[in-house]
């Protein structure tokens, strides 16, 4: 589990047919907000989002006419239909079980008519992957948060995911009219337990080397959150500078948290020193304690030996300790592992436990994947095993990648659950609050929405002496010349009757030796 | 026993050597063409001799001219000598590399004898004889409409039949072709010398162009910038695209970049074959970027350092700076609404988009009136012009594409030629033939259809990706494949064929001898 994985890159496209109602004068938004969380285990993980609303009808309109909103994107929308789109690069594994519940991963809702989803575990994340990305934004890199986003810094990190999510939302409640909603998500964990020598301590110079000093000018909100929640208890072991102006309390991810909130708008706070740059230092060094466990995590492997058959297994954790609650888990296996769906055996506590919900849909051999998508119920505090058997096929010998001899990638699993909250939460009013806590639109607050990845996975595959066609050649070429070598001689030899001569070398030796030995010769 | 011995000796030997020659006959009459047979390249037939025909075509472009008389405008006996049609031609000499000796004859033909005015637009050039004093004022000898139709004064005169003729000529040419319109059509296929670099201003003729507007405000933090782009690009943009639909497909959109610095200029030559590339935000019109904010591509600034305030870049897009009125900034606090002109933008960018599509300004003969232009900015006549022009544009482009090709695949053997680049060759030649066959009888459009066919079958063709499937194919992995097969087989055989040559010359040798 806490090998990191060298990447994931993710697609996620809904594509469907536009209807929607009448256009009003297109009015666009820029909200943007960065929160800072210290991790149980000394990290520092830092989430960036650039939301970008705009109230215009982009799949009737004609002529688009962009301002905030980036022109490449709506094309994409008006040309394909689009109803949803959510594509993220991903470098480095989330380590849920020590990190805790990410914040942000794909949309809550899907239509599995229109729905296309794809992963691409081989390829790598790279700085040609972010300077794109940040051209999306308004401000481009210059002003407000986005001047903290230098590539150097951002991928020295253990884990790096960057996204761009484009969803409708509903100008009212019936939602006769949707607005667009462009989010641009960008989440770092910095290792900052390992390379700041032990210390817990971070500063904004330190972890981006930059600092804040100017909001940009085109967004209505932008904000600085950091998350003080787990100190907050022990009489103020630490402090963070500059002091914040207000704090936010909210229930996130099923927990009671409170952030420090800085205002880039409030001209207050970077006049004073021209520059913001946030610090946090303890007063005294905090005692190492167990990281809380989430409620929901998981893990994936693949065993079996050999290179025909094999196994794929998950491990689903409740730690709930009294509640129990279903999961969603989708998988999608590439064809060349043949899955046995007979095989399939899903455990918890030793007893067989039968998902509620069961969709197959068989791979096609080079043209779709496998899809399984199970709901099942976990047990309160236990660990559930799903497991598949499958076989090995044979490939094309053109259709291995460059270096076979890697293995092959197999997807993670995606798992969405409710999972029921320590503490109940209040309903929040969607354009007010936060960005971090609207990702997913939760209806009541006894439970929240988590989607979870578990790690993709390196399966090797049979693979062939890639010189063989030559190999054959030359072997056809030799027997063919053998034979036609005997046949040849056959056709063409000729008899002679030898007249006898005086001999070879032998016989004049042995001649040699009787005349020696006074023996006539022969 | 010695004799039979010795004979039955010879008929062994002589046995063996045929045995011999016949394996060497099998492999060379039998083996050989089999080799060469299954490892050759798969080469379509081509029709060469077409395409190196098209080198030396001769492009006849035809303008038909109906000509009308109205009552009196031509003494009475002279109207009994007027010809049914009358046939000009007229050389336009344009030398260039590829199209060796290629011209063209503008040919005028004119009917007459047909009184009454057509009451809808005609098909092709009218010009009128009048004597009309209200229509035109004294000094005028003739008048060029938005239409296709010129009015020309009459004349009572002896000579009246040829004067009348070269007005009609003048005034046919300056609404038809001219020298200069097929040289800037041709100006990529024409030495450089010739002519001047500013014949290349005209976006390259393609099946489709996509235009974006684009607001450029460096500054958002003073600057409050609002356009209404939407009601412009109604009101002027759409009526200019719509009359000039027929060559070819637009999509119009807008955009903001907000605190786009100018950094470099953009590459000004080379774009995909599809796309107007005027959307590039980045780019550097090459003043100093420290001195005041200024904006571009119908853009603003506070105070700019140029007196011109519009320019743009040949087939790339135009920049318009538009400055900021300083009153403006007095007594109002940051950011500063400004509301873009659009009246004044949308003049400079229809002027701009005219030079992009290369419609240039008329060149009127003497005493000419032209009228005003059509509500749309555009009169027919200049888009006939502007179709000609693209036309044999288009003819030129998937003529040269097609010679390269024909001399690539035929310097280099080793290109396989699928059967479908081989059709999409005879299309592309079937196009341009086409083509130059209906400009010569004078329909446009189909004419114009055709040509693009040509370009865009001819570029299909050479660029289809199958023509580079064994290119890079190495020889020495043919030997090394080749070797084992071929070494042990044409060892004994030309050992036995060595052995029967040494053997046939010695008794030949011994014959000699004996005789």
């Amino acid at each position: 589990m806490a090998a990191a994985m060298p990447l994931a890159l993710l697609v996620l496209l809904l594509l469907g047919p536009g209807g929607w109602s009448q256009a009003e004068p297109p009015r666009d938004t820029l909200r943007e907000e960065l929160v800072i969380t210290p991790l149980p285990s000394g990290d520092v993980a830092a989430t960036f989002q650039f939301r970008t609303r705009w109230d215009s009808e982009l799949q009737r309109e004609r002529a688009s006419h962009y301002r905030l909103f980036p022109k490449a994107l709506g094309q994409l929308i008006a040309k394909y239909s689009l109803r949803e789109l959510h594509l993220s690069f991903t470098q480095g594994f989330w380590r849920t079980r020590y990190w805790g519940s990410p914040f942000l991963q794909a949309p809550s809702d899907t239509d599995h008519y229109f729905l296309r989803y794809a992963v691409l575990p081989r390829e790598v994340v790279c700085t040609e992957n972010l300077t794109p990305w940040k051209k999306l934004l308004p401000c481009s890199s210059k002003a407000g948060l986005s001047v903290l986003l230098k590539a150097d810094r951002l991928f020295h990190t253990s884990y790096h995911s960057q996204a761009v999510h484009i969803r409708p939302i509903c100008r009212n409640a019936r939602c006769t009219r949707v607005s667009w909603e462009l989010r641009q998500t960008l989440s770092v964990v910095f290792d900052a337990f390992v390379t700041g020598q032990g210390k817990k301590e971070w500063s904004l110079f330190r972890m981006f080397s930059r600092t804040l000093t100017e909001p940009c000018p085109l967004a209505s909100e932008s904000r600085v959150y950091v998350d003080i929640t787990s100190y907050n208890q022990n009489n103020e072991p630490l402090e963070v500078s500059p002091p914040p102006t207000t704090t936010y309390q909210d229930v996130i991810l099923g927990s009671r948290k409170t952030y420090a909130v800085y205002d880039l708008l409030d001209t207050a706070l970077i006049n004073s020193s021209r520059s913001l740059n946030l610090q946090l230092k303890w007063k005294r060094p905090p005692e190492s304690e167990a990281p809380p466990v989430p409620f929901l995590h998981a893990q994936r492997y693949v065993s079996g030996y050999g290179l025909q058959k094999g196994e794929l297994s998950t491990l689903l954790y409740n730690t709930h300790p009294y509640r129990a609650f279903p999961v969603l888990l989708l998988d999608t296996v590439p064809w060349y592992l043949r899955l046995y769906v007979h095989t399939l055996t899903i455990t918890s506590k030793g007893k067989e436990n039968k998902p509620s919900y069961i969709h197959y849909q068989p791979a096609q051999d080079r043209l779709q994947p496998h899809l399984l998508e199970m709901l099942i119920q976990l047990p309160a505090s236990s660990v559930t095993k799903v497991s598949i058997q499958f076989e090995r096929a044979l490939l094309k010998w053109t259709e291995y990648t460059p270096d076979p001899n890697h293995g092959f990638y197999v997807s993670p699993s995606v798992l969405s659950a409710l999972v029921p909250s320590v503490v109940a939460g209040t309903p929040v009013d969607w354009e007010e609050s936060p960005l971090f806590s609207t990702l997913f639109p939760v209806s009541d607050g006894s439970s929240y929405f988590v989607r979870l990845y578990t790690e993709p996975l390196l399966v090797s595959l049979p693979t062939p002496d890639f010189s063989m066609p030559y190999n054959v050649i030359c072997l056809t070429c030799t027997v063919v010349a053998v034979c036609y070598g005997s046949f040849y001689n056959l056709l063409t030899r000729t008899f002679h009757i030898e007249e006898p001569s005086t001999g070879g070398l032998a016989k004049r030796l042995a001649n040699l030796i009787r005349r020696v030995r006074g023996v006539p010769p022969l | 026993m010695a004799v039979a011995a010795t004979s039955a000796t010879d008929i062994e030997v002589v046995r063996g050597r045929r045995a011999a020659l016949f394996c060497a006959a099998v492999a060379i009459v039998l083996g050989l063409p089999l080799w060469w047979k299954t490892t050759e390249t798969y080469r379509a037939p081509l029709p060469y001799s077409q395409i190196s025909g098209l080198d030396a075509l001769q492009l006849r472009l035809m303008v038909p001219v109906t000509v009308v008389f109205t009552r009196d405008s031509v003494p009475l006996d002279d109207q009994e000598k007027l010809p049914f049609t009358v046939v000009h031609e007229r050389e336009i000499p344009l030398k260039c590399e590829f199209l060796q000796g290629q011209g063209c004859l503008v040919e005028l033909r004119s009917v007459q004898r047909c009184v009454e005015c057509p009451t809808k637009e005609p098909e092709c050039f009218s010009a009128f004889f009048s004597e009309p004093s209200a229509f035109l004022s004294q000094d005028k000898m003739s008048y060029i409409g938005p239409g296709r139709t010129a009015v020309v004064r009459g004349i009572m005169h002896r000579e009246a039949l040829n004067i009348m003729g070269r007005r009609i000529i003048q005034v046919a040419q300056a609404m038809s072709l001219t020298e200069d319109v097929l040289a800037a059509a041709l100006a990529d296929h024409l030495p450089e010398d010739k002519w001047s670099s500013d014949k290349r201003r005209p976006l390259k003729s393609s099946s489709g162009y996509e235009i974006t507007f684009s607001l450029l405000n460096p500054d958002p933090k003073s600057h409050d910038v609002h356009w209404d782009i939407e009601g412009a690009v109604r009101r002027y943009v759409q009526p200019f695209l719509s009359a000039l639909s027929a060559a070819g497909n637009f999509s119009v959109d807008s955009q903001v970049r907000l605190g786009a610095s100018l950094t470099r200029l953009p590459p000004a030559t080379t774009w995909p074959c599809t796309a107007s590339p005027m959307s590039s935000t980045q780019w550097n019109p090459g003043w100093d970027p420290a001195l005041p904010p200024c904006t571009l591509c119908s853009t603003f600034c506070s105070t700019c350092l140029m007196a011109t305030n519009a320019f743009h870049s040949p087939r790339w897009g135009g920049i318009m700076v538009y400055n900021v009125d300083p009153k403006a900034y007095n007594g109002s606090r940051l950011p500063v609404r400004v509301e873009v002109d659009m009246v004044r933008v949308m003049e400079v960018f229809l002027a701009q988009l005219r030079l992009l599509f290369g419609i240039a300004q008329p060149q009127v003969p003497p005493k000419c009136l032209l009228s005003g232009p059509k509500s749309e900015g555009l009169m027919t006549w200049e888009l006939d012009r502007l179709l000609w022009a693209r036309s044999v544009e288009n003819l030129a482009t998937a003529t040269t594409t097609l010679t390269s090709l024909a001399q690539l695949l035929g310097k280099i053997s080793n290109i396989v030629i699928k059967d479908d680049v081989a059709s999409e060759v005879y299309r592309a030649v079937a196009a341009v033939q086409k083509a130059a066959e209906e400009l010569a009888s004078g329909h446009l459009a189909s004419a114009f259809v055709a040509s693009q066919e040509a370009v865009t079958s001819s570029e299909r063709a050479f660029f289809d990706p199958s023509l580079l499937h064994l290119l890079y194919f190495p020889d020495d992995q043919k030997f090394a494949i080749y070797i084992p097969l071929f070494l042990p087989m044409a060892v004994p055989i030309l050992h036995s064929l060595a052995k029967i040559f040494l053997e046939t010359r010695k008794n030949w040798n011994k014959s000699e001898k004996t005789d």
